[in-house]
């Protein structure tokens, strides 16, 4: 009963307002009148009982408010009204409020997006069952100089630390793998990135195929018979997602195998380039896959309940241990090592992706700070009128509401648009972040969503709060008595705007510097001299399959007749083969001895990149000759016992001593053999972003099909490179139709893939950094132009009692620029923290870097300047009498 | 004396609810109403009458309704809902236990 009362009046109250207030004020002058009628029955005259009627009721208005503090609906009420002001407010001064809300916009916006992004790459579990038990092992060398202490793993350790440990559910091993992808029938041949799975990796990491089966035990034998599971995304492209595909063969490499099964969608691990999945052993001769120093393996495992990941290693670190003592004179490592699957993942992008948070966090707050700063000015401009309104009985928390619906509207729409456009960013982020891992699970969610209204909340209390409570909280008197002649009577408030001023510098120039440290280090990268030419160079890989190609004679022939055909071809200026071109990526390395050091056993530094390159090579890809000779064509077939180091091998390896005629003694082509020293050239980088490293190169006419079966050809064009890529694939199909090429890059696509990340990082923080400079500048010019708006009375005077308007326009600078300097001091301790944080994505670039440094402080105080250059010259400029006039 | 902040608190419900439990009345009506009773002991302030009124009405132990007066003029007359009278029952009762217990304590000491 009384909720249906209830009901009836909360309905009645929420449709009938302002009938039910008439009403109120009827029943209130219905009470009057009837005091009134009293006091004239008492003898009073209508007047006197009128005055004495209101005497008794009280302020009439307050009464009403009284009564209507307690009906329904009130508080949506007053925040109704407070809207509805705040709105008014804000549309009677649209340039600040539309700079305000883009502000905001820009900084929501962004904010959101990198925590979209950085949500679903870091923090988001993996798509694995219970995947906080699911750990890599890696092998650690002790002595190891260089990487991070982590090393691949060699097929024969990882099969050991199976049998031998039990701290772990279970094992299961990777390795990424490359196949020449053919059809029974004439379908265009593909080259296609594959990894070998132990038949175990889909159970460890709790996944079901979604057609078909996983491989099976019996399946995982060197010798076993050739099955294969299809990518997702390979079945529905090539296969178009028919089921009756399972059980029918594919060709890799010539060889067939048959599909037994086809991955979910959602599988993309470890990266959504991998094709078809194998199974691990059958990748491996079977000589390899029981070597203990031939690394290559990806092992993952699974913790168990009751064993410790401490306890775990310890049993396969022992193993490993007994494995290193067993093959003394072998790469084999003494340790392994563990770290957890997600820090595996991430590892590459997660300093970027925080250094990108923290400062689109800085730009927030700085973007907070200003529009804090713009309040401010507004609330002192109001102060008459919030003074008079807290006399009047506006009660401080009234006001303060009032103020902080002001800028919460403007954080509402700010953040509102915000979000729109960081749905817009974070899809453009996901796709043109190069190698961003998980770039596949990042979407906008209900926790982002929250997260965002969080950031408006907060963003709102920031930019609102200081203003509101520092406007309310002061004596009416002072407020009406402070005339705009009185000088320094708003000194504190000028205090505070610019304590905000220099908090906004400070942050603006930590994310300068950042910015350009980063800029910087990417700058070094793309001039990084490779130390080959690479302006108008094309290259094209392609790998002969052993299957057909199992001859010295074959491979050689294959190669000889391709270099003759696209040396013919017009365009092309010169041409050469290499197995990687410089930039193109680590591939592969050989440890060595020298005969001729006799003292020098096995040791880890001994071991340098290895190349395969025919006699031009050098020649066409401008790499020097120092000492010695290049490749002939008479080091090809069977006489092929010689190489050619560079000039990082001969620093390394013979200090002091001439490498031509000594040997370096290396495993090539499966035995183990002497290889005499021809030449030394310059060196090239593999990957810019990498330090040079000891690199060999042997001959490729000696055609092993192992060895020198993969090859790039560089060519170099008398015009656009890219016009090359479909007359050098021609000449490839008429040679081998069923022969796949791929990466088919110029020189500078090679350089531009490699510095692409850092390209994105720098670009976004300096594009952040800049526009933290222009609010700066902006929160910079509107204190200062208000301070000048303050004091025209007071310079006024000045100028009329004689002051230079040379010495104004100092004295406003000078004013302007304190608070400047004061933020550069702080923000250039901070930007060395900075510095130091990020300098594991820095290259060639210290933490210090005196060009950065000096050139973003330049920036700051040219900014700086100009924005107090024009309030101080509109200072400078005040007519003495019309200053006066003003009141 | 008398003034509506000497009224032991939370009273002045229970008194509007029992002044109005007789008949519908009007605010003046129910203030002249508890002054009458109390000899002029008591002088509820429209201050915080009217306040409490609409408290109770928009609580759903009252219920208003416009009428005439004897006079002919319109007037918000009160009235107690069902659910009043049972929250009139429960504030008299704690009422009752409130003044015996007081009384216990001024005549027993």
């Amino acid at each position: 009963m009384r909720i249906l009362e209830q009901i009836r009046m909360s309905i009645l109250m929420l449709f009938r307002r302002r009938s039910q207030a008439a009403r109120l004020d009827e029943e209130l002058q219905f009470h009057l009148d009837q005091q009134m009628k009293e006091n004239i029955a008492r003898g009073m005259t209508p007047l006197q009982a009128r005055s004495a009627a209101m005497r008794s009721f009280g302020n009439p208005t307050l009464l009403r408010d009284q009564a209507r503090s307690h009906w329904i609906w009130n508080g949506m009420e007053k925040l109704l009204r407070d809207l509805r002001y705040g709105a008014r407010t804000l549309a009677r001064s649209p340039g600040f409020t539309v700079v305000s809300i883009l502000v905001l916009v820009l900084g929501i916006g962004a904010t959101t997006s990198l925590f979209t992004i950085v949500r679903a790459v870091l923090l988001k579990p993996l798509p694995f069952a219970d995947p906080d038990k699911l750990v890599m092992i890696y092998e650690h060398f002790r002595e190891a100089t260089s990487g991070d202490g982590f090393n691949v793993v060699a097929a024969g350790d990882f099969r050991e630390w199976r049998q031998q440990t039990h701290g772990f559910q279970d094992m299961a091993a990777y390795r990424n793998y490359g196949f020449n992808l053919t059809g029974e029938h004439s379908e265009l041949p593909e080259v296609v990135q594959a990894g070998a799975g132990s038949w175990n990796l889909l159970s460890v990491l709790g996944v079901q195929p979604a057609l078909g089966r996983a491989f099976m035990p019996e399946e995982d034998q060197p010798e076993a018979n050739h099955v294969a599971m299809l990518s997702w995304s390979l079945f529905q492209r090539r296969f178009s997602g028919d089921a009756s595909v399972l059980g029918k063969q594919i060709h890799l490499d010539s060889t067939p195998y048959t599909i037994v099964g086809v991955l979910p969608a959602w599988f993309v691990y470890p990266d959504a380039h991998i094709q078809v999945w194998v199974p691990y052993a059958q990748t491996f001769p079977p000589d390899i896959y029981d070597m203990h120093d031939t690394h290559q393996s990806y092992v993952i495992a699974r913790l168990r309940p009751d064993v410790s990941a401490a306890a775990a290693i310890k049993e396969v670190s022992a193993v490993q241990y007994r494995l290193h003592l067993a093959n003394a004179s072998k790469a084999v490592a003494e340790d392994a090592v563990i770290r957890p699957m997600i820090d595996d993942v991430v590892q590459n992008v997660k300093t970027p992706l925080i250094v990108l948070l923290c400062s689109v966090g800085c730009m927030l707050l700085i973007a907070c700070l200003n529009v804090s700063n713009l309040l401010v000015a507004r609330a002192a401009a109001r102060r008459k009128e919030v003074a008079v309104r807290g006399a009047l009985g506006g009660s401080r928390l009234t006001l303060i509401r009032e103020q902080m619906t002001e800028s919460l509207l403007i954080c509402f729409v700010g953040g509102a648009l915000g979000v729109l456009l960081s749905l817009l960013a974070t899809s453009w982020l996901a796709g043109h972040w190069q190698a961003l891992p998980r770039a596949e699970s990042i979407h906008v969610d209900g926790t982002v969503l929250a997260f965002s209204i969080g950031l408006v909340f907060v963003t709102a209390l920031l930019a609102g709060l200081v203003p509101a409570i520092s406007s309310t909280g002061e004596g009416v008197l002072a407020a009406l008595q402070e005339s705009s002649r009185s000088i320094g009577g708003s000194a504190s408030r000028a205090m505070l705007r610019k304590t905000m001023l220099t908090a906004e510098i400070a942050l603006t120039v930590v994310l300068l510097v950042s910015a350009g440290l980063l800029f910087k280090s990417f700058l070094h990268l793309r001039t990084a001299d490779l130390g080959c030419i690479t302006d108008r160079v094309l290259t094209v890989q392609y790998g002969l399959p052993d299957k057909q190609y199992d001859t010295r004679e074959k491979v050689l022939a294959f190669h000889q007749s391709l270099l003759e055909r696209v040396r013919r071809l017009p365009g092309v200026r010169a041409a050469a083969l290499v197995s990687t071109p410089p930039g193109g990526g680590y591939e592969g390395d050989r440890i060595f001895t020298i005969p001729e050091h006799p003292s020098s056993s096995f040791s880890l530094q001994n071991d340098a990149l290895n190349r395969t390159a025919d006699p031009q090579y050098f020649t066409v890809m401008q790499i020097p000759l120092i000492r010695g000779r290049f490749f002939t064509d008479h080091e090809r077939l069977m006489n092929d016992r010689f190489i050619i180091i560079s000039r990082k091998f001969e620093e390394q390896f013979f200090a002091g001593d001439n490498p031509i005629g000594r040997h370096v003694r290396v495993n090539w082509g499966g035995k183990l053999d002497n290889y005499e020293i021809i030449g030394v050239v310059g060196d090239t980088l593999y990957d810019v972003t990498e330090p040079v490293k000891a690199t060999m190169y042997f001959p490729i006419l000696s055609g092993i099909p192992t060895e020198t079966g993969s090859a790039a050809i560089v060519a170099r064009s008398t015009g656009d490179p890219v016009a090359l890529s479909i007359p050098i694939q021609q000449q490839v199909a008429a040679l081998d139709p069923a022969l796949p090429v791929y990466d088919v890059l110029t020189m500078q696509q090679i350089l531009g893939k490699s510095t692409a990340s850092q390209s994105f990082s720098a670009t976004l923080l300096v594009a952040f950094a800049t526009l933290s400079l222009v609010l700066a500048g902006v929160g910079l010019y509107g204190v200062l132009s208000y301070l000048v708006t303050q004091r025209v009375v007071e310079i006024g005077i000045r100028i009329a009692l004689g002051a230079q308007r040379g010495e104004v326009l100092r004295l406003v600078l000078l004013d302007g620029l304190r608070p400047v300097f004061i933020g550069l001091a702080i923000g250039l301790a901070g930007g060395a923290v900075a510095g130091i944080l990020i300098r594991s994505i820095l290259y060639g670039t210290s933490a210090f870097d005196p060009v950065v440094l000096i050139a973003m402080v330049g920036c700051l105080l040219l900014t700086a300047v100009l924005a107090c250059i024009l309030p101080a010259i509109r200072a400078s400029r005040i007519e003495p009498i019309q200053a006066l006039r003003t009141e | 004396m008398g003034k509506p902040s000497d009224l032991v608190q939370g009273t002045l419900d229970l008194l509007v609810l029992k002044t109005l439990s007789l008949e519908p009345k009007h605010g003046w009506a129910i203030a002249k109403r508890i002054q009458q009773i109390t000899n002029e002991v008591l002088q509820v302030q429209q201050g915080s009458l009217y306040p409490a009124l609409h408290r109770l009405e928009q609580q759903g132990w009252i219920r208003a309704k416009w009428s005439e007066t004897e006079t002919g003029r319109q007037a918000k007359f009160y009235s107690l809902t069902a659910a009043g009278r049972v929250q009139l029952e429960r504030e008299m009762e704690s009422w009752s236990r409130l003044s015996t217990a007081i009384n216990l304590v001024v005549e027993g000491a």
